[in-house]
């Protein structure tokens, strides 16, 4: 387990050296200088130059790359173009928004996928599952931010149980702050539940096909007591890392959510940085959800491994 | 033929043959300004209402396909035409440094959700149908390269490939002439789920204005102008949101059925 442990935080250290000089890369290539952004087009050369002292940026590119990462590794992300506030800063505030929002989603999800998963395999073929599968087919072709807008139109606009938009923020409270983060994690919710229900459903299927059930239901359990003691239990191993994964996707995938809801998380930041072309910002905030996306899936895959010793030899 | 796949070559073609007429023929120029009949709810003259510069819902609604469609079907080409290739020669080199580099390749295009990638390549060469086909075809050539190398991995191991190379063949033409119409059917249907993938990713990026620009008509866009305007006129968010459902349920249901048809183990135990 130690061995397959360190290999694949190898592959994991790799990964991510990798992915930091792609990202830096495809932002060096970017057309356009932050200080004459800055600056605007009437700036003197002198000023320039002295902006770009400042901003670190008439170092050599290699030297602006070991600078950034070095400078990452020890928490100080640079300092955002626009707004002259450490990046570092920027990030973890925005966090504060962007981070709830995808437990919160991951949460509902699984409270919706379960039971759903669970009912629909158990009626296999049967009206119920056929609703089921038929619900999740749509959950999956419904984009978020149109059901997000739908909520909205119905829970805030024409009910009044919601605010349309905005964050009340966490120090008005925790339910005033859960409040707000309710309608764009239900949005957020819904096609990852789709996705859950229906993974749920097959893996259980798997596993009520499999010749302990038979033993189970020979022993004497009825179905019921089979499904839950046995089945159930089995089947949540896939599942599980589906939801580890859907995780990086959640906190990725809430930047278009964000934009609906106004909200002030990664994603806003994002954009914002993008017109402003403060690159520095999306340039860290790129390389923080890519680190969470391959962090998360090295913690699955360990995960998986303690649970499955087969996995270990492959790879 | 199963109901799914009867259902969805039904939705699919609808949304097809929409943009196909659309370049012959929409009720109103889909670009036409006509402030006076400004968000018109639907009605005979309008079918699916007017907007706030009194465009024709329908009109645009067909050309959007047209974009939606575009985009999300060249970047499935990208994905295959690179990720195919990729994934069929790290299985005839399994175990290799070649397969490795591909594969671990792969893993790291799959660390970058593809949102983000489009975000990377719109904070560097602008927004764009054109950016946004790259950044939603790049993701899709993990995916091809991995469901190729999979398939190909076991189709390696049968006594016809042997036969092949028993004859003199060599892995590259192994490959073009034994291993790729083995796995036809697989990457159609995974074609067809990525093409539904696009359509959804197409529309989430115009909605955030990354995707195609005005005047092109895109769906995604039709939801962000009436997000704003959603209280009073409702059909601006519902009709294109209808769109994109119908063409994603549409091509979903068209993957799963061409799955059932293709696999000949399903036909059979059907049969």
């Amino acid at each position: 387990m130690l061995r397959y442990a360190l290999k694949r935080l190898l592959s994991l250290i790799l990964s991510l050296a990798v992915a930091s000089v792609v990202i830096f890369t495809v932002i060096e290539v970017a057309p356009g200088d932050p200080a004459s952004f800055m600056l605007g087009v009437n700036a003197q050369e002198d000023t320039l130059a002295a902006l770009r002292a400042e901003l670190g940026l008439d170092a050599s590119k290699v030297q602006r790359y070991f600078n950034w990462v070095g400078g990452m590794l020890a928490g100080d992300f640079g300092t955002s173009y626009t707004y002259r506030t450490p990046v570092s800063q920027m990030i973890a505030d925005r966090l504060w928004v962007s981070l709830p929002l995808a437990l919160f989603a991951l949460t509902l999800s699984t409270l919706i996928a379960f039971p759903a998963g669970i009912y629909a395999a158990a009626r296999r073929g049967k009206p119920g599952d056929l609703t089921v599968m038929g619900a999740t087919q749509l959950g999956i072709a419904v984009p978020n931010f149109w059901f997000a807008m739908m909520l909205v139109l119905i829970f805030a606009i024409n009910l009044r149980w919601f605010n349309a938009g905005g964050f009340a923020g966490w120090d008005k409270g925790f339910w005033t702050g859960l409040h707000s983060l309710t309608l764009p994690a239900i949005a957020l919710a819904l096609p990852q539940a789709a996705i859950l229900a229906r993974v749920m459903r097959s893996s259980l299927l798997d596993i009520l096909g499999e010749d302990f059930m038979r033993t189970a239901r020979a022993k004497g359990l009825s179905r019921r007591q089979a499904l839950w003691r046995h089945g159930v239990r089995n089947a949540l191993i896939p599942v599980l890392t589906i939801i580890g994964l859907q995780f990086s996707f959640l906190l990725a995938g809430s930047i278009i959510i964000e934009q609906v809801f106004y909200l002030p998380g990664l994603g806003r930041l994002v954009f914002q940085a993008i017109s402003a072309r403060d690159l520095i910002v999306v340039e860290s905030v790129v390389m923080l959800l890519v680190f969470a996306v391959i962090t998360v899936n090295f913690l699955v895959d360990l995960a998986y491994a303690a649970v499955d010793p087969r996995l270990r030899s492959r790879t | 033929m199963s109901r799914n796949l009867i259902l969805g070559t039904a939705l699919s073609s609808l949304v097809l043959l929409a943009a196909l007429i659309s370049f012959v023929w929409t009720p109103y120029d889909h670009a036409a300004l006509n402030i006076p009949d400004k968000l018109q709810a639907p009605d005979t003259r309008h079918w699916f209402g007017t907007d706030h510069f009194g465009r024709d819902m329908f009109s645009m609604i067909m050309v959007g396909a047209r974009t939606s469609i575009a985009v999300a079907l060249v970047a499935v080409g990208i994905g295959m035409a690179l990720g195919v290739p990729l994934g069929l020669t790290a299985a005839a080199h399994k175990g290799s440094w070649l397969d490795e580099v591909i594969m671990r390749g792969n893993d790291l295009v799959f660390a970058f959700p593809s949102l983000v990638i489009a975000i990377l390549i719109t904070a560097v060469f602008g927004a764009g149908a054109l950016n946004a086909i790259i950044a939603i075809g790049i993701f899709n050539i993990p995916v091809f390269a991995r469901i190729t190398r999979g398939a190909a991995l076991t189709l390696w191991e049968r006594e016809f490939i042997l036969a092949a190379r028993v004859s003199g063949k060599g892995a590259a033409r192994i490959s073009a002439e034994h291993i790729l119409p083995n796995v036809a059917n697989l990457l159609i249907v995974q074609g067809t789920i990525q093409f539904s993938l696009g359509i959804l990713a197409e529309a989430g990026l115009s909605y955030v204005g990354l995707g195609a620009q005005p005047p092109t008509p895109s769906w995604g866009r039709m939801l962000a102008d009436a997000q704003t305007m959603v209280s009073f006129a409702p059909h601006l968010a519902l009709i294109p949101g209808l769109a994109i459902i119908v063409t994603v349920l549409g091509l979903n249901l068209l993957g799963d059925g061409l799955r059932d048809w293709l696999d000949p183990r399903i036909r059979v135990a059907r049969a």
